[in-house]
């Protein structure tokens, strides 16, 4: 008996530590997270002045705003989301409602899920060799074509996944009353999903509003307002980038103030979708 | 209505639906030709390269523009060291989250601590790369490399890897970073097929006596271990293939060291460095060579992880 008490004993014990062990790790988890946003926040106020929405960005050691950055990075993403948006829909209703046969469905969808995460950077080369190349010379185009790259797997996955969550007998209903398959579609499944279909896009957007890597080769920077696509546009991300490996402190601070922004927006925008996602999933 | 007017209505609406359906098609076969253009144009940019070196150019350690002799051993070293210490940090850590998260936390406290968790992903990388060259490095410059270099610096054999100036940038932080960034990745995927296991099994293993730990380390790992290695894979994926967070602190030298404290390169942060920068078809053709040998890794890593994960949900709906 003393030694069944014993191994009882001791797998208690083994229990206890790796529950504890476990409280740890998500602690661990949750240290970084406020961490990172407690520094974000201490230098980034500081910087945050009226200037950063009124002034372009300055020369090396002079002070100045954000406004040309946060003003290109608008307008790319807008970009972006506009070329991205309606191929991801269009895809991903094939893959929900054509995909049953043949083996275009299962293939793309294997693809575009690894697509999803394929490093960005490499995406910007790719922009790069087919299209910077060609008309020879950086531009917001560039840097849009880009994004859009990286909106469209997303809008792919979360449109099909919305898609299926519609019941076939709400798509059977419809073919009954003797709708053609374009309109059960476009009216009655796309439109009982399409709250879903925003999340994506919103997480979409979030995901390229925060990215360096892409923008480097294809947008590049532009100290100065430009209102054409067809120059190197200024962007935040880049920007913070060029800021903060510089030696001057008013871009440290600029840079500071840049990845405040950033930051918060692309949060606000990740608990936006989640809360719209969460009313979707209720509906049904 | 006559009879010949709903003809033709109908013929109309016929061909709406062949219009739809073909637009459909096309976008998601857009897909798939996107991933040959990525493909072809990498291939076609890296060829003055690979005419040049050859496969000496995965065995050499020289980074020389100015000799124009290109090799890529230490980017590709550093990327798969970092992208080693990276997991071996996020796996431990998200395996402790996920178990946190489906088995001891109240249910009120899931979703928001989840939340927590998905959000720590959602920071773009560059606040990580960021953060980590104004906060981190100094920090772990200052106070835990010393320790290093003292401690794990002396020991037999390993002690190579850990010996250094403690100067807070170079591989060890680089992986460190990328691990914080992983974690929320791989704590998720393991979260949701941690969700899947059947209570049924759970509850059979509790009421044979077993313990909290006993049933996530005998029963539920087990049954979820495809999916959990996907997970994984995921996790390895993004590692390898992230670039801002990394290019911040790693040092960018093309110096091969055996020290982890030791600047380096990785391939993506030397695309971001050197890419705009680059003189000459050998230089720039080089760096898209380096592009091509990382998407290939990449995809191989993110393939296996999906099939893994297909795996694990086809077996569900099989036991539905």
């Amino acid at each position: 008996m003393p030694d069944m008490l014993a191994l009882y004993a001791r797998r208690r014990m083994i229990n206890s530590i790796a529950l504890g062990i476990s409280v740890l790790t998500m602690l661990f988890g949750l240290f970084w997270l406020c961490w990172i946003l407690l520094t974000l926040l201490q230098y980034g106020l500081t910087g945050l002045t009226s200037a950063v929405f009124t002034q372009m960005t300055p020369p090396p050691g002079s002070s100045g705003g954000l406004l040309n950055a946060i003003a290109g990075s608008l307008v790319m993403t807008l970009v972006g989301t506009l070329i991205g948006t309606p191929i991801g829909i269009l895809a991903g209703t094939y893959l929900a409602e054509f995909g049953q046969r043949g083996w275009l469905a299962p293939v793309t969808r294997f693809i575009n899920d690894v697509l999803l995460s394929a490093p960005s950077i490499v995406i910007g080369m790719f922009v790069y060799a087919v299209y910077v190349v060609k008309i020879g010379h950086f531009s917001g185009w560039a840097g849009a074509l880009a994004l859009s790259i990286l909106v469209i797997p997303v809008v792919i996955r979360t449109t099909e996944n919305m898609l299926r969550l519609v019941p076939n007998t709400l798509r059977e209903a419809a073919a009954a009353l003797g709708a053609p398959q374009w309109k059960v579609i476009s009216f009655v499944t796309l439109r009982a999903s399409r709250a879903g279909i925003l999340t994506g896009v919103l997480l979409a957007v979030a995901r390229i509003s925060g990215e360096t890597a892409p923008l480097l080769f294809t947008a590049l920077n532009n100290q100065f307002w430009s209102n054409d696509m067809n120059q190197p546009m200024a962007n935040l991300p880049v920007v913070i980038f060029q800021f903060a490996m510089s030696p001057y402190d008013d871009w440290h601070n600029l840079a500071w103030a840049g990845a405040l922004l950033i930051t918060f927006s692309v949060l606000s925008l990740n608990i936006v979708a989640r809360v719209m996602f969460r009313q979707q999933a209720t509906t049904h | 209505m006559s009879t010949s007017l709903q003809e033709a209505h109908h013929k109309h609406q016929n061909t709406l639906d062949i219009l739809f359906r073909n637009v459909t098609r096309l976008c998601a076969f857009g897909v798939l030709a996107l991933l040959g253009t990525i493909i072809v144009s990498l291939v076609v940019g890296s060829m003055p390269a690979i005419k040049a070196f050859g496969f000496g150019f995965l065995g050499s350690a020289e980074w020389n523009p100015v000799t124009d002799h290109f090799g890529a051993l230490v980017p590709i070293v550093g990327t798969l060291a970092t992208a080693a210490i990276a997991l071996l940090i996020a796996i431990p850590v998200s395996f402790g989250i996920a178990i946190f998260l489906t088995e001891l936390s109240p249910q009120w406290l899931r979703r928001p601590l989840g939340i927590a968790i998905e959000l720590l992903a959602g920071i773009p990388s560059i606040i990580y790369g960021m953060w980590g060259l104004f906060v981190f490095a100094p920090l772990f410059g200052d106070h835990f490399e010393p320790w290093i270099n003292d401690h794990l610096g002396k020991m037999p054999l390993i002690g190579q890897f850990f010996s250094g100036p403690p100067m807070g940038i170079g591989l060890l932080t680089a992986g460190i970073i990328l691990a914080i960034m992983v974690i929320p990745f791989i704590a998720a995927v393991m979260r949701d097929v941690f969700d899947v296991v059947p209570s049924m099994l759970k509850e059979s293993a509790y009421g044979l006596g077993s313990t909290t730990w006993e049933v996530m380390w005998n029963v539920v790992l087990p049954y979820t271990k495809i999916g959990v290695v996907g997970g994984i894979m995921l996790g390895l994926g993004r590692a390898l293939g992230e670039t801002m967070a990394v290019t911040f602190v790693i040092g960018n030298s093309h110096d091969l060291s055996a020290s982890l404290l030791m600047p380096s390169n990785s391939i993506s942060s030397a695309l971001a460095n050197e890419f705009t920068e680059a003189v000459g078809e050998l230089y720039t053709s080089s760096l898209i060579e380096l592009g091509l040998i990382l998407f290939f890794i990449t995809l191989v890593v993110l393939s296996v992880a999906r099939f893994m994960l297909y795996k694990l949900a086809q077996r569900e709906g099989g036991n539905a």
